[in-house]
């Protein structure tokens, strides 16, 4: 499995990397590696054992990989290759010769390995890290269309909901961890813990799964997301994605699935959603949108019956993920093929299209009435389930069942409508319109694939009942007692006729529901906060770069110089016994001198008028310092320190071509009588306090230590040396980066600086690249 | 800058430049001894390179057009970063040294400890450092002085 998932990985670098040219050969090897994985993962998943794989991650922290391929896991990353196989190759014709297509290909097929490998995961730890990777490929696949500013804007907001998400995920993870000492799902399982560290931590991964299956209060960035190219939208909405939340939460809810918090939390949620989305779908003109908000609502269903942790329920919940993957991978791939035939996707405007596109009508249909749930589809047979499912549960866990109940059929109603709504909008001929003029009448490379899913529910709700059978496993590896039947004719019964209530209603429904733009009476909801924190986070952060980024040098080496003075005051004040018992004068006339030099150098850069004459003084007066060096025995410091004043006193020359020959004297900030007095407290305090330190030693030395380890350990005998590539190795490799770093901000700098004074050139350089939400 | 050329400058950077250069790989690869290192063997091969500029000969050096400065800074940090992380494939930990000796007729014991190679990437990023703001600040500037209507390289 672990290989599985690698060649997703290394396929996208062969196609990112050697295929830029090759677009057609990237997307077949695209969809030779996702039918390899569902070959591969079929054939597992027929061997009588199951199969399990760990690695070791971190061992201190007890950290492994842990990959499981249970019922669950072959059910969806069976969904997750086929249903990407079918999306890719239908990418190749709508793509056609777009210049980002590799990309999109290679993105495509890491998405689906981290996707593969978030359902397989048998861990908290392990799936938070696919979680996070999913979040990233989604980000740059909705951001596709880079040179858009609302598709940026849009896939940012995608990544920082599910970010924040992902966090609160992490941080309910670490719970788990702490409060029940594993994270792994079948262990939590068999203890089933309870306590309030578990609840919190159990509504915190609800917070990362609610933002990532786009359920409310977090459901606005998946109808924003709808920026992205269709193909993308069909694979986020239908197998991907989304999905990761619900597969949270149904692993989540054999595990804690028993606490009242979690149920009225799952069920007030997933209800909103699933309500609010279905209107808010009711009042979409764009096909694209209702499809996006339709998915919200769906998710919703979803959410209720993987979260209730009732059997039943749960096996419905397997069941309806399947049936709406299917469906809604299909609906999308036939907006797509409309928006490319008649080049609009507004269903006001479409009309006549269902006369000259009957076959792409008839098959739009199947899809859009396996999601209104009708008879002989599959997702009737698998909304008949849930209902059953429910109405049984009301015995079992009481008053949430009815309201969950509730919301179920006042969603299904909606989702009649909807279907309803986009079956006219699409293909309906309207009066007082203009048949929409078709382009391209049928794509065979469009259409295909996207038939491949109509079948898939047709095939499937024809075949419910053994089709059913085979989702008793997946259901079992999320709860062992979670089997079910599901049946194309289930007979008469209270659930039939709820259902048959809610198509006549729905349909009603359709013709009542004016499409106007959605004026939300509340103010406050998710978006508005978001943007509201978004915006709030932007303006602040500006604001304090304003106040502590002056780009004064003055003002920067105030704040540094006053700051040690502070902390050296502070210090000299607190420490009483300084441990200082003699002071010699001078080690020996020759030092006097030297020390003498240094101070004369020191008292002509004070004085000097001269940038020039100041910078070669204090050349002058780095020698010094290495001459004091040498005297104290260390080569090493003094030769380091002659190279780089040499080196300095270049570079300085060079910037002195730049600045005027003279200092600036006049500053009504900082008058000379200010400057000279903290400088002359710096020197004061600093030169006190070495002499403080010098005999506040307690400890031994580190050195003696190291003197002794060097030649054993390091394998050197100069002692400096071996402490810098051996002892403290890593400091040095930190210094050497922030060098490298430094070295191109110079560059950097220099280049921009030059660019600006061109003649021509830009007056000034674009700062301010940060960009806003739009609405 | 390339209006006043010193003949005594010109010689002593057509003698030095080599000498400096083996001087500071001698520097750094004794510096595990004796006093040297990657750090001060790279400012001493800068200082050749600073020399040659103030020449103005450095128009008539392959290095600018060859490598870049940045990729020489790259290729330091790749250096020193690889055998940073190199013990860690064996099960050792950061930067851990190994040492190897082998016994050459003639010449005696010739020890290597695998730090030299960190401190050779230091030596070379040192290297690209300097001459990056070389190029920022002295190479590009000059251009810009004698043809300012032209974009820096």
């Amino acid at each position: 499995m672990t290989l599985l998932l690698l060649a997703h990985l290394l396929v996208a670098a062969v196609i990112l990397t050697a295929l830029r040219s090759r677009p057609r050969l990237a997307a077949f090897l695209g969809i030779g590696v996702l039918l390899a994985s569902a070959t591969t993962t079929a054939l597992l998943s027929a061997r009588p054992t199951q199969a399990t794989e760990s690695w070791e991650w971190i061992g201190e922290l007890g950290l492994r990989i842990d990959l499981a391929l249970d019922g669950m896991a072959t059910l969806m990353v069976l969904v997750i290759s086929l249903l990407g196989a079918i999306v890719l190759w239908y990418s190749i014709n709508y793509f056609s010769d777009h210049v980002a297509y590799v990309r999109f290909v290679g993105i495509f097929v890491i998405f689906a390995g981290a996707m593969s490998g978030l359902v397989m995961s048998a861990d908290l730890f392990t799936m938070f890290v696919f979680w996070e990777l999913t979040s990233v490929c989604s980000f740059l696949l909705i951001g596709m269309n880079d040179e858009s500013a609302s598709a940026r804007a849009s896939a940012l907001r995608a990544l920082l909901v599910t970010g924040a998400g992902g966090l609160c995920l992490l941080a309910g993870v670490t719970l788990f961890q702490i409060a029940a000492g594993t994270s792994s799902f079948t262990e939590l399982a068999a203890q089933s813990p309870s306590g309030t560290l578990i609840t919190v931590a159990a509504l915190l991964a609800l917070v990362g799964a609610f933002t990532k299956s786009a359920q409310f209060p977090f459901h606005f960035w998946l109808p924003g997301a709808m920026s992205a190219p269709t193909p993308v939208s069909a694979y986020l909405h239908s197998a991907t994605m989304v999905k990761a939340g619900i597969v949270l939460i149904a692993r989540l809810a054999p595990i804690v699935g028993h606490d009242d918090i979690w149920r009225w939390t799952i069920v007030l949620a997933g209800g909103t959603t699933m309500v609010f989305g279905g209107v808010r779908a009711m009042r979409q003109t764009d096909a694209k949108l209702l499809l996006a908000h339709s998915t919200v609502s769906q998710l919703g269903f979803l959410t209720i019956l993987m979260g209730l942790g009732v059997p039943g329920a749960t096996y419905a919940g397997v069941a309806h993920l399947l049936a709406h993957a299917v469906f809604k991978a299909g609906l999308f791939l036939s907006v797509g093929i409309v928006d490319h035939a008649s080049g609009t996707r507004d269903i006001r405007k479409l009309s006549g299209v269902g006369r000259s596109m009957p076959v792409v009508a008839w098959l739009t249909g199947l899809s859009a009435a396996s999601m209104a749930g009708l008879i002989p589809l599959f997702g009737f047979a698998t909304k008949e389930k849930a209902l059953v499912a429910l109405l049984d549960a009301d015995e079992k866990v009481g008053l949430v069942a009815q309201v969950a109940l509730g919301f179920v059929v006042a969603g299904s109603v909606l989702s009649v409508a909807y279907s309803v709504r986009l079956m006219r909008g699409l293909f309906g001929t309207k009066p007082g319109i203009e048949p929409t003029p078709i382009h391209h009448p049928s794509w065979w490379g469009l259409v295909i694939p996207m038939s491949l899913t109509v079948v898939g529910s047709v095939f499937a709700g024809l075949m419910a009942s053994s089709i059913g059978k085979w989702l008793d496993s997946p259901a079992q590896a999320l709860d062992s007692k979670a089997y079910g039947k599901l049946a194309l004719w289930p007979g008469i019964n209270t659930a039939f006729l709820l259902s048959v209530g809610v198509i006549l209603i729905g349909a009603f429904a359709a013709r009542l529901i004016p499409t106007q733009p959605w004026r939300n009476p509340i103010k406050i909801s998710g978006e508005n906060i978001f943007q509201y924190l978004y915006d709030g986070l932007i303006t602040t952060a500006k604001r304090i770069t304003r106040v502590t980024q002056s780009g004064s040098l003055l003002a920067y080496n105030a704040v540094v110089v006053l700051v040690i003075i502070f902390v050296l005051a502070a210090a000299l004040l607190a420490g009483t016994d300084s441990g200082v018992t003699e002071l010699t004068f001078a080690d020996s006339f020759f030092q006097f001198i030297v020390v003498l030099l240094a101070c004369a150098f020191t008292f002509g850069i004070a004085f000097t008028q001269q940038r020039f004459v100041a910078a070669l003084l204090l050349g002058g007066l780095g020698f010094a310092c290495a001459v004091i060096f040498v005297m104290f025995g260390a080569p090493d410091l003094a030769l380091t320190q002659i190279l780089v004043e040499t080196l300095i006193i270049v570079v300085f020359l060079f910037v002195l071509r730049q600045l005027p020959r003279t200092f600036a004297h006049k500053n009504k900030f900082a008058p000379r009588s200010i400057r000279i007095a903290i400088a002359t407290t710096l020197g004061v305090l600093v030169a006190l306090f070495t002499v403080m330190v010098s005999g506040a030693r307690t400890a031994p030395t580190t050195g003696d230590e190291y003197t002794t380890l060097a030649l054993p350990e390091g394998g050197g005998r100069n002692v400096v040396n071996v402490i810098l590539v051996d002892f403290r190795g890593v400091d040095t490799l930190g210094e050497i980066t922030v060098l490298a770093v430094a070295a191109v901000g110079v560059a950097n700098l220099v280049h921009m600086a030059n660019r600006r004074r061109r003649p021509g050139g830009p007056e000034h350089v674009e700062s301010n690249t940060s960009e806003g939400v739009p609405q | 800058m390339k209006t006043m050329r010193s003949v005594i400058l010109d010689e002593a950077d057509r003698w030095l430049f080599p000498v400096v250069l083996l001087v500071s790989v001698y520097l750094t690869f004794r510096g595990h001894n004796a006093p040297g290192g990657g750090f001060i063997g790279g400012l001493v091969a800068s200082a050749a390179f600073v020399l040659r500029y103030l020449t103005g000969r450095h128009r008539e050096d392959p290095i600018y057009e060859v490598f870049r400065p940045h990729t020489i800074l790259g290729a330091g940090m790749l250096v020193s970063t690889i055998t940073a992380l190199a013990p860690l494939f064996f099960g050792d930990s950061l930067l851990e040294s190994h040492i190897w000796k082998w016994k050459i007729p003639v010449f005696g014991e010739l020890k290597i400890v695998s730090s030299t190679f960190f401190d050779l990437g230091v030596y070379i990023l040192v290297i690209g450092v300097v001459l990056s703001i070389l190029v920022a600040l002295g190479i590009d500037q000059d251009e810009n002085e004698d043809n300012p209507n032209e974009a820096p390289a």
